[in-house]
């Protein structure tokens, strides 16, 4: 083995190149393979027939004309798989076609398997399904006051109901000097990922089924397909193909997966099914609507004394994640800016419309949209610059939330900062021209929480390696890659680990047979457990590398030291192998070299039932200064810019960072104005289409600046945190508050139409003509 | 995804083959060109034509010439050609500002002038797939005897949402069709009918072969469009103007039509009125009185998904930045 020349020594790793993310370029190439694209020998295509009324018991389904159709090869109902399902093992409510009771406007009945898709299409128009309407709700007060509808499980249309009280709310509200109250009404939006949901599955002639789905939780889908099915989770394998986006939408189990799997169980051969758009929207598990009713008081300088809440959360049809969104409701809010006392009470009830779940953000940017804006009034009340309220209010790092969650690293000063910086608040807030507004918002978010879904004492995230002497590394994790960039994290963690290429490393993921159990793409939770696990698992090998090589300089294992591609002599650089070469020489050693990596989180969160929901190990930090441009001709809002800053501890790839942070404040922004998922008051939707749901195009979004901050955190791997949901919540609050400094109106109604910010400014000129007129 | 029935294609090469191909299959065959309106509506199960005749090798349909003191432009134009034309936009602004509003720019890529003018009407209640339209109950414009829109009518309300046809109206526009039965010329003014079904008088066996604008000295027109989005939407209300002026300069004549209200576009004849003779200072006022007018005869409706009311507000601030461009320019 020669030892070759290395290149200059360079001990603290120069940082990494701007490196492309893996699959970057097949997607601009449209040669990406998705679900859809998979094309199995003998596939059948499938179809779920919907039911049209929002409520209905379901008499008979007769599907001998569907079954008489030439191309047809089998038709399930509800009664061939009579299993619950659900993401939350508390509240399994959904069967993979409905049972007995369809709850809503396009509730699966049952589903055709046919030569084709058309064929498909067209024998599930000829199911004839006997229905008997049942009464239904389709308003979140309106269900609190028909408890006789029975969505719930105890005869009303409860869905989940938390109280928790910290501290003295009442006497720290009394000794207040200001109590800023309002009511705020945010309407729910959807995910509307570019793929729509895709499942297929193949049921082979030795009984193993496997299911290639675009789904953000192989290992749950893994888990209720078995409990479904009543297969051994031994005899399911899923695998995920590449995601064209999921933002909470594909982060449960569907019913088509049920279905694929189901149908080619009967059939024999394997059979896909591919939403329509419309149905994609039926589906949902979008942004719940929420009524929420805040209540703030502060002292004249500016103290936040307490913070009373309470929240009406409209479900939809079945539970989802609503155990969690209605915890997250009230127990997400408690940083970056609070005071010692809160109280909060949440109801989430059931309706008879497409199912609300978790949507980037998961539960916490309605609550965040309502006390940011309160807090903007509070400041306006006072006389007091906004992020001066904020800064005198921030719980800093290293400490506990009022409802007991641990907080580490901090970086939100210096998110503050540099938004007031990058925006020039001090010189231009307040001081724009008619119409023109800056508006700042705070907020934090969870690196995944320790709350497990089900209760488990196993690791939440793990990967192995497969180090292979050609030079190349396999790192295979059960984490999805949705297009977040999860897999490049792993390669970039990996590859800097044990100083070789990017291109040397490859990530097998998401694959149930392949790859050890992660939870999945969801709660923000990759970066941190998954990077965590990897980082193990490289520096399980790093160890065995540096033995080797120590071994083979015969000098103390101190002595060596890796830079990107040679492992040198820490005092003679000449002596130097390449890490392809230390390989070699561990294998020879060790024998086969292969590692393993886990995380799990610590004991966190409150002594008290619900406590650990949003407890997380470690918390990221965001401000926004929104600047907007309001027309108030036409009440059109247009929102010129958002500077981001977001407390990541730390980038390990920045450019995905960064991308992170401008696609979630333009998701944030796209919400503000534009975005909102309405179900009419007969239970149909509005308009599931994406011409109807309106996206903004690259023509209605604003211009971003993310400007990372970096608080090292010290259980993050590499000192990360959370980059992929945080940078939402602010930018609502920031646009309404940008709003406000415009033009003077405070809006607490979403999404913030032209129609409504004219009749807001209407409402204000009467106003002060009345004001006038005393 | 939604499949498309299934049809027979032709696709002929000359004007005469579609023709003769119209005259065989009359009502049972649909015109395609661009495709951005017949099929996502095919998709939907609005419209079933057993026929799809493509004017995609129909070569003589396309172009933009002056002859005779009038612009031509061939049904086959794409609408981003017809919006980057310089002869379109000095002659006849107002109409290639609509044609560069259409859609997104696939949708202007793709789509031509015959499918804009021939544009089927839109209403909420309609352009919906059919799954969602047997949940509702079908409407009287497809499958149906209801209106959703006003409940006891009878007569269908989905609106015009073509940008073209408003400028092509203010400006004089002609449209040429041919059929079995020969060639003819309609003034836009008649083309457009009140019957959000079908709200033209084409004959189902009728082809749209283009549209001859009259050029005219000392006149000008803009177009202004309400929507949502920067991009892609179709209009929630729009405004087309033309102003004419004689050789001092001073208003000899003005018109303006709103649509994306009801199935026809609708002329606010009392803009003339209060335009006519006006100059100087007086202009102002006479556009404020004009806007006001439009505001007054703008009723919209629920056909679109966005609020009425103010859908009928913007009428008055897109007649004055409609009016206010064209008579400066």
């Amino acid at each position: 083995m020669s030892e070759s020349n290395p290149p200059e020594l360079d001990e603290d790793r120069a940082a990494p190149p701007a490196v492309e993310r893996h699959g970057d370029m097949l997607r601009r190439l449209g040669a990406t393979r998705y679900t859809d694209d998979i094309k199995l020998p003998g596939m059948l295509h499938g179809r779920i027939l919907r039911c049209p009324h929002p409520h209905a018991r379901i008499k008979s389904i007769d599907a001998s004309a569907a079954l008489a159709m030439e191309g047809v090869h089998a038709v399930i109902t509800g009664q061939d798989m009579p299993n619950t399902f659900g993401i939350i093992p508390w509240t399994p409510d959904e069967y993979p076609l409905a049972l007995e009771v369809a709850r809503y406007v396009g509730d699966g009945v049952a589903a055709v398997a046919a030569i084709d898709e058309r064929t498909a299409v067209e024998a599930s128009k000829r199911i004839v399904v006997d229905y008997e309407v049942l009464p239904f709700v389709t308003d979140p007060h309106e269900a609190l006051e028909r408890p006789e509808i029975g969505l719930g499980r105890k005869g009303n249309n409860i869905s989940k109901v938390v109280e928790l009280d910290f501290g003295e709310v009442e006497s720290a509200m009394d000794e207040s000097d200001l109590v800023m109250e309002g009511d705020f009404y945010f309407e729910g939006t959807a995910h509307a990922p570019i793929e729509m949901h895709c499942a297929i599955g193949q049921y082979d002639k030795e009984g193993f089924l496997t299911v290639w789905s675009a789904t953000q939780v192989s290992h749950y889908l893994h888990r209720e397909l078995s409990r479904v099915l009543e297969i051994s989770p031994a005899r399911i394998r899923v695998i995920q193909p590449p995601v064209g986006g999921g933002f909470g939408g594909k982060s449960e189990p569907f019913d088509l997966e049920f279905c694929v799997a189901k149908l080619s169980m009967v059939t024999g051969r394997p059979v896909k099914i591919l939403y329509t758009r419309e149905e994609e929207f039926y589906a949902h598990r979008g942004r719940h609507p929420m009524h929420m009713h805040y209540k703030v008081g502060a002292k004249k300088d500016g103290t936040l004394t307490a913070v009373d809440a309470k929240t009406l959360i409209d479900g939809g049809a079945y539970s989802s994640f609503g155990l969690v969104t209605t915890y997250y409701s009230g127990q997400l809010l408690t940083l970056p800016v609070f005071p010692e006392h809160y109280r909060f009470h949440s109801t989430r009830v059931f309706t008879n419309k497409p199912a609300c779940g978790p949507k980037r953000g998961h539960g916490s940017v309605q609550p965040r949209f309502a006390y940011e804006v309160t807090l903007d009034e509070i400041a306006t009340e006072l006389q007091l610059d906004p992020i001066e309220l904020r800064r005198r209010n921030a719980l800093g790092g290293n400490t506990k939330t009022v409802n007991g969650m641990r907080i580490t690293s901090n970086g939100f000063l210096e998110c503050l900062e540099a938004v007031e910086k990058a925006s020039q608040w001090k010189e231009r807030y307040g001081q724009l021209p008619a119409g023109h507004g800056l508006g700042v918002a705070s907020s934090s978010y969870i690196s995944g929480t320790n709350y497990a879904i089900y209760p488990n004492e196993m690791p939440q995230s793990a990967v192995q390696l497969k180090v292979d002497r050609s030079g190349r590394v396999t790192v295979f994790s059960g984490q999805n890659e949705i297009g977040q960039g999860a897999d490049q994290l792993l390669r970039v963690i990996v590859a800097d680990e044990l100083g070789l290429d990017y291109g040397a490393i490859r990530v097998v993921s998401g694959d149930t047979d392949l790859s050890p159990v992660d939870l999945g793409a969801y709660s923000s939770r990759g970066t941190f457990m998954n990077g965590n696990a990897a980082l193990m698992a490289a520096r399980n090998v790093k160890r065995k590398l540096r033995t080797a090589v120590a071994e083979h300089f015969e000098c103390e294992l101190e002595e060596v030291t890796v830079t990107r591609g040679y492992w040198v002599h820490r005092d003679d650089p000449k002596r130097s192998v390449t890490v392809t070469e230390a390989i070699q020489l561990a294998e020879a050693k060790y024998g086969t070299l292969g590692t393993v990596g886990h995380y799990n989180t610590p004991k966190l969160g409150g002594d008290y039932r619900g406590g650990t929901i949003g407890a997380s190990p470690a918390y990221s930090f965001t401000a926004h200064v929104a600047e907007v441009k309001v027309d108030t001709e036409t009440g059109e809002v247009l929102i010129e810019k958002i500077w981001v800053a977001h407390d990541c501890g730390k980038a390990i790839v920045p450019i995905i960072v960064r991308g992170q942070m401008e696609g979630s404040a333009y998701m944030g922004a796209a919400e503000s104005v534009l975005e909102e998922h309405v179900i009419r008051p007969d239970g149909l939707h509005r308009g599931p289409s994406l011409l109807d749901y309106r996206l903004p195009t690259t023509l209605d979004t604003p211009d971003l600046e993310a400007l990372i901050v970096e608080s090292n955190d010290p259980e993050g791997p590499l000192g990360a945190k959370e980059a992929g949901e945080g940078p939402l919540h602010p930018s609502i609050p920031a646009v309404a508050n940008a709003i406000y400094d415009a033009v003077g109106i405070r809006l607490h109604h979403l999404p913030f139409t032209p129609a409504k910010v004219l009749r807001a400014l209407r409402e204000k000129e009467r106003q002060q003509d009345r004001d006038a007129a005393q | 995804m939604l499949p498309l029935p299934i049809f027979q294609h032709h696709a002929p090469r000359t004007l005469e083959e579609v023709v003769a191909l119209l005259g065989t299959h009359g009502a049972d065959a649909r015109l395609i060109a661009g495709g951005t309106d017949l099929l996502p509506n095919m998709k939907h199960g609005l419209v079933e034509p057993e026929h799809l005749i493509s004017l995609a090798a129909v070569d003589e349909l396309r172009g933009i010439a002056i002859t005779d003191d009038h612009l031509v432009v061939g049904a086959m134009t794409t609408l981003d050609v017809i919006a980057g034309d310089a002869r379109v936009r000095e002659h006849a602004a107002g109409f290639a500002e609509a044609c560069g509003l259409v859609g997104g720019p696939h949708h202007r890529r793709m789509g031509t002038l015959g499918g804009n003018v021939c544009l089927d009407t839109r209403c909420v209640y309609y352009n919906q797939t059919y799954f969602w339209r047997q949940s509702l109950g079908f409407c009287l414009k497809k499958d149906g005897t209801q209106c959703h829109v006003v409940s006891s009518g009878k007569n269908c309300v989905a609106a015009a949402s073509n940008d073209s046809a408003s400028t092509l109206m203010v400006l004089g526009g002609i449209i040429e069709l041919r059929g079995p039965k020969g060639a003819r010329s309609v003034a836009a003014d008649d083309f457009y009918t009140p019957d959000g079904i079908y709200n033209t008088v084409k004959g189902r066996d009728e082809i749209v072969t283009g549209v001859r604008i009259p050029l005219r000295k000392g006149r000008s027109s803009a177009y202004e469009k309400l929507r949502r989005r920067a991009s892609i939407d179709y209009p929630a209300l729009s405004v087309a103007v033309r102003i004419d002026r004689d050789a001092e300069g001073a208003i000899e004549d003005a018109d303006l039509v709103v649509s994306a209200l009801a199935s026809r576009p609708k002329r606010i004849k009392a803009a003339g009125r209060h335009l006519r003779g006006v100059d100087g200072d007086a202009l102002p006022g006479a556009i404020q009185a004009a806007a006001e007018a439009a505001y007054k005869g703008s009723k919209p409706l629920t056909n679109i998904d966005q609020d009425p009311e103010w859908r009928r507000e913007m009428a008055r601030v897109l007649v004055r930045k409609a009016l206010t461009r064209a008579t400066t320019s």
